[in-house]
């Protein structure tokens, strides 16, 4: 028998029940509550007259509708100005309250966009089974975790049971050999394998990432890759756990210490696949060969390197990809045949939960330190994934670097990722976005979404258009 | 939960692939804290010619023409065809909260993304996969007969078309179970409460550090 995956370890240790007719029911450890996909599931338990299973177990953060301005933020819940956003954060606060579950609460300082903070706090750790009502959860898997997103029914079925009925997934390994070229980094290694293998590609599959340049990548690299795990299909990413990994838990507030940390990490060291494990699909990408990439169209898959020229639909032979390519283009206003580097762009937003995180602060800082925004830019949003990166930027001076160069700094949350607060794009906008959808309508009706890293989102905000970093 | 066990009703086409549940229900109307009330917002983007927001009367927004749903042929459509990777994108279960609240209680198409696919059986809406092949013949059949029905028979498996055409369809035993019969599935899987119990015991023995620490 050959041995097993990091997947199919995770899975066989979370088995409560396997049943005739291929479904099996595995247990929880942790389940990851936001606002926006929770308030139907509390009304269900409450119709039904039913408690949490294990109220330790579920964890609560609001990020998608809170402001980050720091006036309106300033009011806590009571100060949001859209009354809709501001009944579904005060819902969330009653929920936790009403049924005992650790929220960290609108101007915690701990607040933050829930990808972020879990792993941030040690609430996600090496080993567990996460879910939340999100399809970002993927994120968590950069910590040899099994996490996947769920519905709001499951999000009901969680918090009642502590448990989901799921059927396995088949195995998938990414390794991306070699090393990266300097200014390439952990977002244009996930872009490029998503423009490798199409945003279906991963359907089914639980996505190991490996090699030596993914174990090369720190943590906040890792979980840029494992976060858009599922803009390739996989509902869930995951990657070993390593000397890295066990670096990045110690000492978080919530992580295991003393004795149960020893026994912890002596468990998590065998978090890996076996070397005989063996894999229904694996795809190897070269680091050297990757260059930093932008996306062009309204899926993660239409992405192309720096360099590269916007395709013609007329040359395709396939009629279903000539007419999403002449869509696209349409939607994008953008010309078959023209350079990526003279794609114009009117706001640039550095956040979300792919590259929010401190290391992505410092490498858009480093690249807009003593330089300014292209007067053509109407506007360039950072905002730092959690309170506590918040922090630690200011302490490193970055908010400074960011101010003087003429972009905003401000509050923790989703933001413009996905605009369900007030920070959108306009009709027709160009974004250079560090976020992970550059679906129609995703940040703003009509806007018009580019995907990149945060290095080169900075060196887009100075130029005015894309520019390669590795140039910068 | 609504049960399905067998729908006929007009199809209409949403002809383009990677649908993703951002078109399906944009983030605006996720606000809601209900869980009814999302079908006049289906494919707003693409639905309406203006901008929509929550709260609204929709029956008074520019429609967009050129969108099938709009179209006479439609009206009252129950079946949907698709093409593929059908819902990927965000988890949301909105989306088919209002395929569900529009009419829409059956997709078809040659594929579906992962997420999309497990919340419509929370909903009673059947997604059938269907050979890429199969989907483009009854999208040309669709297109050349105005009101054009299909009839989908859950507990047969059987999608029929109007020529008396009958295709067959796979879906898992346990998801077919629960539509037909509209199950509650929190009440089935407490069924196995003991099986929980003992094996979070064991879990708890093993791994102490995963239990109360939070909370």
């Amino acid at each position: 028998m050959s041995g097993q995956t990091l997947y199919d370890k995770l899975w066989h240790c979370h088995l409560v029940e396997q049943r005739e007719d291929g479904t099996a029911l595995i247990y929880i450890d942790r389940q990851l509550i936001h606002e926006v996909t929770s308030p139907q599931a509390f009304e269900g338990l409450r119709l039904a007259g039913r408690q949490p299973w294990r109220v330790d177990a579920n964890f609560a953060v609001p990020d998608h509708n809170v402001p980050t301005e720091r006036v309106e933020r300033s009011g806590g819940v009571a100060g949001i100005t859209d009354t809709v956003s501001r009944l579904q954060v005060q819902t969330l606060d009653d929920n936790c309250r009403d049924f005992h579950i650790l929220e960290f609460q609108i101007n915690d300082t701990r607040q933050g966009i829930v990808h972020v903070v879990g792993p941030e706090q040690g609430v996600t750790l090496p080993g567990m089974t996460i879910v939340c009502g999100d399809s970002h959860t993927s994120t968590h898997g950069a910590l040899g975790a099994l996490a996947h997103g769920i519905g709001t029914s499951e999000v009901e079925h969680v918090l009642a049971t502590q448990c989901l009925v799921q059927q396995k997934m088949k195995n998938m390994l990414v390794r991306v050999d070699g090393q990266l070229q300097t200014g390439v980094t952990a977002k244009d290694v996930v872009l490029a394998i998503i423009g490798e293998i199409g945003t279906a590609g991963g359907t089914g599959y639980a996505i190991e990432f490996g090699g030596e340049v993914v174990r090369a990548l720190s943590m906040e690299g890792r979980m840029t890759i494992c976060n858009m795990a599922i803009e390739a299909g996989a509902r869930a990413g995951l990657i070993s756990v390593d000397e890295t990994t066990v670096e990045y838990v110690k000492g978080r507030p919530y992580a295991p210490r003393g004795q149960q940390w020893e026994q912890a990490v002596a468990a998590w060291r065998d978090l890996h696949s076996d070397a005989d494990a063996r894999f229904d699909r694996t795809v190897v990408l070269h680091g050297a060969d990757i260059k930093p990439q932008v996306t062009w169209g309204t899926s993660p898959e239409m992405v192309l390197p720096v360099d590269g020229i916007i395709p013609d639909p007329s040359s395709m032979d396939n009629a279903a990809q000539r007419e999403s390519t002449e869509r696209a283009l349409h939607y994008m206003g953008l010309k078959a045949g023209m350079s990526i580097t003279d794609i114009r762009l009117d706001q640039v937003f550095i956040g979300s939960c792919t590259n929010s995180r401190i290391e992505d602060l410092r490498a858009a800082a480093a690249v807009v330190k003593g330089k300014k925004v292209a007067a053509t830019i109407k506007r360039a949003l950072v905002v730092p994934g959690s309170g506590m990166i918040k922090q630690q930027a200011e302490a490193e001076g970055l908010d400074k670097i960011f101010t003087a160069a003429g972009l905003e700094w401000r509050e923790p949350g989703c933001s413009m990722c996905l605009a369900m607060n007030s920070d959108k794009l306009g009709a027709g906008e160009h974004c250079a976005s560090t976020s992970n959808r550059n679906f129609e309508g995703r940040q703003g009706f009509g806007g018009r979404t580019h995907l990149v890293s945060p290095a080169m989102a900075a060196a887009a905000a100075v130029a005015g258009h894309f520019v390669d970093v590795r140039n910068w | 939960m609504k049960s399905f066990s067998v729908l006929q009703g007009v199809a209409a086409p949403m002809d383009r692939a990677n649908v993703d549940t951002d078109l399906i229900i944009p983030k605006q109307f996720l606000k809601s804290i209900k869980r009814s009330g999302f079908g006049p917002n289906l494919f707003d983007e693409v639905r309406y010619l203006d901008q929509g927001e929550p709260g609204q009367d929709c029956s008074a927004r520019p429609l967009n023409m050129d969108f099938p749903l709009n179209q006479k042929r439609y009206q009252g459509a129950g079946v949907l065809l698709a093409r593929e990777n059908f819902g990927c994108g965000s988890s949301r279960e909105h989306a088919p909260w209002a395929l569900e609240d529009f009419g829409l209680r059956c997709i078809i198409a040659p594929s579906f993304a992962d997420i999309f696919y497990n919340n419509c059986f929370k909903n009673g809406v059947l997604p059938i996969v269907l050979d890429a092949q199969v989907v483009d013949r009854l999208f040309v059949e669709m297109y050349a007969s105005p009101g054009y029905e299909l009839k989908i028979d859950l507990a047969r498996q059987v999608v029929q078309t109007p020529s008396g055409e009958q295709i067959s369809f796979k879906v898992d035993a346990f998801r077919k179970h629960c539509l037909l019969n509209g199950l509650d599935d929190i009440a089935l899987t407490l069924e196995s409460a003991d099986a929980i119990r003992a094996y979070e015991q064991r879990w708890r023995q093993q791994s102490p550090w995963l239990f109360d620490v939070i909370g």
